[in-house]
């Protein structure tokens, strides 16, 4: 039998292992010619990292060397390309004008990685992350050096790791909201860009670039979107990869966003395969190098006339950086009948999650100890059953005993420098000191350290702590969880988004021993509102975590309409807003108009869809939210005062507007509602509010706590003030110390109840103290002092139908 | 089965929900994770609350007016003697598909 003429074009990963396994197989069946355009023949690409992170050097990932390609008969045309194929004569000419002819014809061109058209992307020092010349551009940085790497996967992830241990300084922007989102959930990505912080790379999410500046020919630095310069020498995309399909389209061979190939790795031509990165199979892309290798040993045995199949199989990913233990495998999307497992220990930063689909496991995440992480990729693949061994199968295959989780793990986690009592400024590590010194009850911390000794609402967390050092000599008192997602208390989540600065849901449900993926309906709108009531700056509120109301800024009705309430401050209005209000009631057909308790006008039986159109209709005339719907500032009732009435004693309407223009907008952990009245006659009904103001001729007397709902009791006085400002300062530093200690739901009344109006007095006398709460107050307002009809206004399609099927699904 | 290209997956907030209009009601589409959507009837079986306007939780969503969970997997209310009828969804290459069969095999039963 005579030699067939092989030529393959391309020296990478993918052909390199074909030519192992055609070579291994038949050595002499061939007459083979490799091209590749690189002047170099096959490395290890995906050991790239490595040589970056200074773990191997370059000799190291080297497969196949000159001596390896000469004992195996192969000549080698590196660092030519080839110019064009003619399939009729079966030739290939390369770039310096050589035709050769060929029995077969293998593609193993790779892939391009993208570059994302920016303004500036050709400057010099604006690299990817593919070969070796890449490689050494980011070896060359050090200390001192600033890089930005955009692209949050896997490979950016790496470079990036590669060159902070260098030394420099790295940034990686990310488009999403977490890391590595094709292969990993939120709450792995979480823990990952943790890691990455605390190997001093800073992680922008949720971050479009727009730019990439330059000064003389040369990258100076990236400008995003929000005006945020990020100075850099070396600026490198890492945003992805795209199959090189030119040669082949020249060629006129089946090209989608690859080559087409068929099972047996053959194109459109009988005679032509092909194999990588280049390919198209099955409408799928490869990138992973799993898949590449099925493909060469399907595409050698096809070459030799042997039978094979290549299958798409389930893929695994593990990311090379020190420190980092992360594993992802399966499928996490488009299930029917699909379960979650979730484990996590935050002593450990460990987070797992399983994947079940009836009897099989579909997919794991795994965060921090992947030591399990084979056995279930087998479990994966091999679609064994598992529910024998369900209830303990998140727990690996030492371990099938039966063991729960720790409640007291969040606790134990704790540094001795955490915060355990805000009130007191009292730490884990004194409260622990005091323990082992014989403090063995709450009473005894509570004399000796202070320690839950004021509002008391850090009492779960020092109970936890005695049952911590003391173990089963300590009994605590059961504690009511917020729900079953977690084994804490609404005080307890509190005091530790605080103490351990947990400024993101993913955070709070990681660092705290979140049993489930992403909380309930019960703990959602509670975290949301501690992080954004702790960190307004730095967390932005999450709408799907809000109950339907304040996420649509109106009040669900019975039959699934809306109400709309605008705001009239101090319950003043005027003809002008007035037409406007009974406009909008005739163009939307508002069924009915109704006056408030609250002194304002509420329009019932408004659509949804039409939720938009009528706000910026009200916009029109000057009317804004009344937040009629909100966990927060509701309404200030007024009387007259002493604009008209003669009995009035100050300016009650102007406390009241000036009252409401402070405060509106702001969340709180319950609804609030204020009233003033002008005289003791108290015709505004002050003293059931959650603030109650009543003007004397000596000033101001200010009321709180009060309620006229479920419950009904009159307000306690919090303190008498001369001046109308004094009046307001002490309104909005109670409001914000409610906010910043209350359990959700509480409303003021309750609140007050459980720390003691003792406490509060306390606390807001000191004009310091006082003081900090007012500029916190001021500085959360600086975010939510706005009409959010105006904002969603702006956006009315998200209230629209997606789509309308009517006549499809009639079919 | 044919599917019918509805939206691009980021027209539906992370763990929110859309609705879609049908010749036999609204059908409400969860985006449940960042590539993970499910799709049922809006209308909640017991006073018709808008289920897409529930909040969206694992693989569940809470019904806004008096908080029934529905496992979206399944349809079924957990602890109640109720449930609502899924649909097949999927999200491919970043859009939202939605099979149309299952919507007519619906109004032929």
């Amino acid at each position: 039998m005579t030699k067939q003429k092989l030529i393959v074009i391309g020296a990478g990963m993918a052909t390199g292992r074909m030519l192992e396994h055609l070579t291994d197989a038949a050595l002499d069946a061939f007459d083979i010619t490799l091209f590749n355009a690189e002047p170099r023949g096959n490395y290890n690409r995906i050991m790239l990292s490595p040589v970056l992170a200074g773990d191997k050097t370059y000799e190291e990932i080297i497969t196949h060397d000159d001596a390896w390609y000469a004992a195996r008969n192969i000549t080698c045309r590196f660092g030519e390309a080839v110019a064009g194929i003619d399939r009729t004569a079966k030739t290939v000419t390369a770039a310096n004008g050589d035709v050769l002819t060929y029995d077969k014809l293998v593609f193993g061109t790779g892939s391009t990685p993208f570059m994302i058209p920016l303004p500036g992307h050709d400057l010099e020092g604006v690299i990817a992350y593919r070969d070796l010349e890449d490689t050494e551009a980011m070896m060359a940085m050090g200390t001192g050096k600033k890089v930005v790497v955009i692209g949050g996967g896997l490979l950016g992830l790496e470079a990036a790791a590669g060159m902070a241990a260098r030394g420099v300084e790295v940034t990686v922007v990310h488009i999403m909201g977490h890391l590595m989102e094709r292969q990993l959930d939120e709450a792995a990505g979480y823990l990952l860009k943790s890691s990455l912080e605390a190997k001093g790379i800073t992680v922008k999410l949720r971050a479009n670039s727009k730019a990439i500046l330059g000064a003389d020919g040369r990258v100076r630095a990236l400008l995003l979107e929000d005006g945020t310069e990020l100075p850099c020498d070396l600026l490198v995309m890492a945003v992805g990869i795209r199959p090189n399909v030119a040669l082949a389209q020249g060629a006129g061979l089946a090209v989608g966003r690859g080559i087409h190939v068929d099972d047996q790795m053959v194109t459109s031509d009988a005679d032509v395969l092909a194999v990588g990165e280049c390919v198209e199979h099955d409408g799928t892309l490869f990138g992973l190098v799993a898949p590449l290798y099925d493909q060469a040993r399907v595409a050698a045995q096809t070459l030799l006339g042997e039978a094979a199949v290549f299958k798409q199989k389930t893929l695994s990913t593990k990311l090379k950086v020190t420190g980092c233990d992360l594993f992802s495998a399966g499928d996490f999307a488009d299930g029917e009948g699909r379960e979650d497992i979730v484990f996590r220990d935050p002593a450990r930063g460990v987070y797992k999650r399983l994947v079940i689909e009836g009897t099989r496991l579909v997919g794991a995440v795994m965060y921090g100890d992947t030591a399990d992480s084979t056995w279930f990729f087998g479990l994966i693949q091999s679609g064994e059953d598992i529910s024998e061994m369900r209830e303990t199968l998140i727990f690996g295959p030492a371990f099938q005993g039966g063991a729960s989780v720790d409640p007291l793990s969040a606790v134990a986690a704790l540094p001795p420098e955490a915060e355990i009592c805000g009130c007191n400024g009292i730490c884990k590590g004194t409260i622990v000191t005091a323990i082992e010194g014989g403090a063995s009850d709450l009473g005894a911390v509570r004399s000796t350290t202070k320690a839950s000794a004021s509002c008391g609402t850090c009492t779960g967390l020092v109970e936890q702590l005695l049952q911590l050092t003391l173990g089963d000599e300590f009994q605590k008192p059961a504690a009511q969880p917020i729900c079953g997602c977690c084994d804490l208390t609404h005080e307890d989540v509190r005091r530790l988004i605080k103490s351990q600065e947990l400024k993101s849901q993913e955070a709070v449900w990681q660092e705290l021993g979140w049993k489930t993926r992403n909380g309930c309906h019960v703990c959602r709108p509670a975290v949301n509102f501690y992080l954004l009531a702790d960190w307004p700056l730095e967390y932005q509120d999450d709408p799907q975590s809000r109950f339907v109301n304040e996420r649509k800024h109106a009040n669900i009705q019975k039959d699934g309409t809306f109400s709309v309430v605008p705001r009239m401050w101090g319950g003043i209005t005027n003809p002008t807003e007035l037409r406007a209000i009974a406009d909008a009631a005739d163009k939307y057909n508002v069924p009915t108009v109704k006056v408030t308790g609250g002194q304002r006008i509420d329009l019932l039986g408004v659509k949804g869809e039409d939720l938009p159109f009528i706000w910026a209709d009200l916009n029109k005339a000057g009317l804004v939210s009344g937040h009629a719907y909100s966990k927060g500032l509701r309404t200030v009732k007024t009387c007259v005062g002493t604009d008209h009435c003669r009995f009035g004693t100050q300016d009650s309407t102007g406390l009241g507007i000036k009252l409401e223009q402070t405060l509106w907008g702001s969340w709180t952990p319950h609804k609030v509602k204020l009233a003033v009245s002008g005289c003791p006659r108290n015709c505004a009904e002050a003293t059931c509010k959650d603030v109650g103001i009543i003007c004397v001729d000596s000033g101001y007397q200010v009321g709180v706590a009060g309620a006229a709902g479920m419950d009904v009791k009159e307000t306690e006085r919090l303190v008498d003030v001369p001046t109308e400002a004094d009046a307001i300062d002490w309104t909005v530093a109670f409001i914000q110390l409610y906010r910043e200690n209350a359990k959700y739901l509480d409303r003021p009344y309750k609140w007050v109840a459980k720390v003691g109006l003792g406490w509060v007095k306390d606390k807001l006398s000191d004009a310091d103290e006082r003081a900090r709460l007012i500029a916190a107050f001021e500085l959360s307002q600086t975010i939510y002092r706005k009409d959010p009809w105006a904002e969603h206004a702006k956006e009315a399609e998200r209230f629209q139908p997606l789509a309308d099927l009517t006549l499809e699904a009639a079919e | 089965m044919s599917w019918i290209d509805i939206c691009a997956i980021g027209d539906i907030p992370l763990r929110g929900a859309r609705k879609i209009k049908t010749a036999l009601g609204c059908v409400a589409v969860f985006r449940t994770d960042v590539e993970e959507v499910f799709a049922a009837t809006n209308s909640c079986p017991h006073k018709g609350g808008p289920l897409s306007e529930g909040i969206v939780h694992g693989q569940s969503v809470t019904c806004p007016l008096h908080n029934w969970v529905f496992d979206l997997n399944t349809g079924q209310a957990k602890g109640e003697a109720g449930a609502i009828t899924t649909f097949p969804a999927q999200v491919r290459e970043g859009r939202v598909w939605i099979d149309s069969t299952s919507l007519v095999a619906r109004s032929a039963a």
